[in-house]
């Protein structure tokens, strides 16, 4: 993309023209959270002093502005992943809570029951993993895993023997946290379809980097995290089909979920309404509408290019580095995986602090893959819009330094 | 030599670098002198629990002193406890258990670690004062 200058984007994120330890911050850790820029940052201050009430329900002026924007960035969100009607999106506090949503109205509709089975996959984050577990638990049903390739891709051929009548649901994520694979969702949930199962997308490490299309991946749920995705913590949304939503129970109870309350009987309110019980994150959606809106003003198309070639090019500047081993496949998206021979990630993780780098180490949330690779941890670096090749040539050279004093 | 006068001459050594990079080279080099523990003490009961590397910890008694192995799969953190090692190793288990620790503040490490690694000295230090405790 000719006209698109990482430079100008860096103008607009405050917090990345300050020094760490001395020294410029380069921050490669994207797919733990984003940064936010000043476009975001102004609309959620502006929320506060110009707009802030309670939704719904308010006769006065401000409750209405303040229903009116919460209503319009639910609008945004359903253009953005091109869903099939703004009911079809609740807000939610971010990809945990959305799963954790889905898992317990599954749990209470009585459509899983013991003998039936939940597919799952090996390179889940612990908030597609542990949700599942803890359903199998209350209704009797087993889970089952989809393996991971050596290559850290998904066996789909195993996928495929794993699917029978007694496959219930298939939940996965689109893009992998911790090694940057992306699966291929589109061939899974027509898999999963013809199983006759329920299919669930975590969306947490797509939504900042391509375009979602949801009509396209044809799945009955998508999660996500607004922080992943330049705004703030604690929003984020479940996409849910508007007909599975009508029919499954509510979960949480309170205000704004219900249509009439009798201390015999309570009658629920419609999706997404049915879903949102208790004030929600009011500024956060707008703020995340306001992101979606920055992304969309660059072009996810552009960023997406843009962060290809950064990720390419940082796996062949690491390939070089003595030891290495990039875990995942080639064409990785936002994450880049990696360790050392002999060097245990924290150490590596600690040096680069000192020079101003920001990465994860550890198991991101992971534990199963790991074990699956034999490894405690691995380095991550993760990308968003406002890197740029200079600092991945700093990563480099920070590794070769840490590597001196570490071997 | 007192415990006391073994935390200055730890910290002088330290204040002769200037530069981050040397202090780390230095405390990762306290950690590849200290002595070898064998494979078969390293535990999961030796294990210092809440650390997010695995650090193991040896303690015995003999004539009136403590004597400490450890080991870690983080060479930083191995450095660490040999800096609380070279501090209390040979000291009766009483002055271990007397032992002020604060020296550990005055060395600047904490600022310049993780959180969850800075918990980890603590962690450390409050292991071999109980291990003293076992052997007073």
């Amino acid at each position: 993309m000719s006209d698109f200058d990482p430079a100008r984007i860096r103008d607009d994120f405050p917090i990345l023209g300050q020094e760490v330890h001395g020294k410029p911050l380069v921050y490669l850790d994207n797919a733990a959270t984003t940064q936010k820029p000043e476009q975001v940052l102004k609309v959620s201050q502006e929320y506060y002093s110009s707009l802030n009430a309670n939704i719904h329900r308010g006769v006065h002026h401000l409750s209405q502005l303040a229903t009116a924007a919460h209503e319009d960035a639910r609008r945004t969100v359903a253009t953005h992943l091109n869903a099939h009607r703004p009911e079809e999106i609740i807000f939610t506090s971010g990809t945990t809570d959305s799963i954790n949503l889905v898992t317990n109205i599954l749990s209470r509709s009585g459509k899983i029951s013991s003998g039936d089975e939940i597919i799952i996959s090996g390179l889940e984050h612990h908030s597609n993993t542990v949700p599942w577990q803890m359903l199998c638990e209350q209704v009797g049903a087993q889970l089952r895993i989809i393996p991971v390739l050596e290559n850290g891709t998904l066996d789909l051929d195993a996928f495929e023997n794993l699917l029978s009548s007694k496959t219930k649901v298939v939940s996965v994520n689109h893009v992998s946290n911790a090694f940057g694979t992306v699966n291929n969702v589109i061939h899974i949930c027509s898999q999963a379809k013809a199983a006759g199962a329920i299919t669930v997308i975590d969306g947490a490490q797509s939504i900042p980097h391509q375009v979602i299309d949801l009509q396209l991946l044809d799945c009955d749920f998508y999660a996500f995290s607004g922080h992943k995705v330049y705004a703030p913590t604690g929003v984020g949304i479940l996409y849910g089909r508007y007909d599975l939503l009508a029919e499954l129970p509510p979960w949480r109870g309170g205000g704004e979920m219900i249509k009439e309350v009798t201390f015999d009987h309570t009658t629920y309110n419609d999706p997404p309404y049915k879903y949102e019980a208790g004030t929600p994150n009011i500024e956060g959606g707008i703020a995340l509408a306001a992101a979606f809106d920055y992304v969309n003003n660059i072009g996810i198309n552009a960023i997406n290019a843009h962060e290809t070639r950064l990720i390419q090019y940082a796996s062949e500047s690491l390939s070089t580095l003595p030891g290495i081993t990039l875990y995942g496949p080639e064409n990785r998206v936002g994450a880049i995986s990696f360790n050392f021979d002999g060097v245990h990630h924290f150490d590596m993780g600690t040096l680069l602090d000192q020079m101003g780098l920001a990465l994860r180490t550890g198991h991101h949330c992971c534990q199963p893959l790991m074990a699956r690779f034999g490894i405690t941890g691995t380095l991550r670096a993760s990308f968003a819009a406002y890197n740029t090749i200079e600092e991945i040539d700093l990563l480099t050279a920070g590794l070769n330094r840490a590597l001196d004093m570490l071997r | 030599m007192t415990i006391s006068e073994k935390q200055q001459e730890l910290l002088d050594e330290l204040n002769l670098f200037q530069d981050w990079t040397e202090r780390y080279e230095y405390i990762i080099g306290l950690g590849k002198k200290l002595a070898e523990m064998p494979q078969e003490l390293q535990t999961n009961e030796a294990l210092i629990k809440g650390c997010q590397s695995q650090v193991w910890l040896d303690a015995t008694h003999a004539d009136g002193k403590m004597n400490f192995l450890a080991n870690s799969d983080s060479v930083i953190t191995k450095g660490m406890i040999a800096l609380f090692v070279r501090i209390l190793d040979g000291e009766s288990p009483d002055s271990v258990i007397a032992a002020d620790l604060s020296f550990i503040d005055q060395t600047g490490l904490k600022e310049h670690l993780a959180p969850t690694r800075a918990n980890a000295l603590s962690l450390m230090a409050a292991e071999m004062k109980k291990k003293a405790v076992e052997f007073s």
